[in-house]
């Protein structure tokens, strides 16, 4: 079994969309059960916790100017930063840090 | 407020993703050309699949020639946090919201999709909203694929690693503000994240996948803040 690069392809696709089609298409009622509708609610905030820290030091060229932007970064959003605003000025940090390093 | 306002709304701020995904696939689109892809291969693959550690994955996979069902193991495993993120975002529409829409908003379930729509402030999200940040997304990253393919060196260095943190900034910009009136949302962000440090720095620990560490860490926190405290009846997404 190898090689159809188009047959990969379509693998691909398919097991990535119905992962995350099956849940959305199957879960239609809101759920009651105080648990399941608790912990759904709380997702969010773990994925994108984890997912952000430590990776996000990983994601310039160098560890110094991606831990200014994260450090600035949750003091914009704290203070109230909007989505746009904090990803621009996350952005410029790394930008400009690495001008001196 | 009508559908165009709601799509303008959600398009605005899927620009931060249009960028952050300009920078990722643009790296994408160089490790597929390195990896024997053609170009139109390599913008077909972002087109369809839109997710970066699962087509990252399966370069190795294509360039090792290895079977259909390992491809198919790894995507699963690879791309199964999107499972938790559906179900979580299922109890966010209406229900009474028409079926198709479930369909077409499911291919967009990004992390950064998810997230921005997880953070709108209603408890019903419109699909209006999800299908204006897939409009703005989406592009950025079939265009970041295309440049990457064509030339590696279309961005600066500097401008590519500054794109680097936008995606991070967003999530930020996404769990922070709402942690400022809720203890519960402030101990799970920081315990969060303090056990995705030890996750990867901690021998073993370290040895589990980026995709696997979200798994694990999300049904242990979500399940321990979900026992101990249970939400209460709405009103918990006005922030």
């Amino acid at each position: 079994m190898n090689g159809n690069i188009a047959l990969y392809m379509l693998i691909m696709a398919g097991v990535t969309y119905l992962i995350r089609m099956l849940p959305l298409a199957l879960i239609k009622k809101k759920i009651t059960n105080r648990f399941f509708k608790s912990f759904l609610y709380y997702v969010p905030f773990v994925t994108l916790a984890v997912m952000t820290f430590p990776t996000i030091l990983n994601a310039t060229d160098s560890v110094w100017s991606a831990a200014a932007a994260f450090v600035v970064a949750m003091i914009v959003a704290y203070a109230g930063g909007g989505l746009p605003t904090v990803a621009t000025i996350a952005c410029a940090v790394v930008f400009i840090v690495e001008l001196f390093i | 407020m009508s559908k165009f306002t709601l799509f303008k709304r959600g398009f605005r701020n899927g620009i931060p993703i249009f960028l952050g995904y300009l920078a990722v696939s643009f790296t994408f689109g160089i490790a597929a050309r390195d990896a024997g892809l053609t170009s139109f291969q390599a913008v077909l693959i972002s087109a369809t699949n839109l997710t970066s550690a699962g087509q990252f994955a399966a370069l190795g996979i294509i360039a090792t020639q290895a079977s259909y069902i390992e491809m198919a193991l790894t995507q699963l495993v690879i791309n199964l946090r999107y499972c938790l993120m559906s179900s979580s975002l299922s109890q966010r529409f209406d229900e009474k919201m028409k079926p198709h829409h479930r369909f077409f908003i499911a291919f967009g379930v990004t992390d950064e999709i998810f997230g921005v729509s997880s953070a709108y402030l209603q408890e019903n999200v419109p699909p209006a909203y999800c299908y204006g940040l897939i409009a703005a997304s989406w592009p950025g990253w079939v265009l970041g694929t295309a440049l990457g393919c064509l030339s590696g060196s279309i961005l600066p260095a500097s401008v590519l690693s500054a794109l680097g943190v936008a995606l991070y900034g967003m999530f930020i910009a996404i769990i922070v503000p709402p942690t400022k009136n809720n203890r519960v949302l402030l101990g799970i962000v920081i315990i969060s994240m303090l056990l995705s440090l030890v996750f990867a720095i901690t021998p073993i620990l370290k040895g589990i996948s980026s995709g696997f560490r979200v798994i694990i860490l999300t049904i242990i926190i979500a399940g321990a803040a979900a026992y101990f405290f249970p939400v209460e009846e709405e009103g918990h997404y006005e922030r």
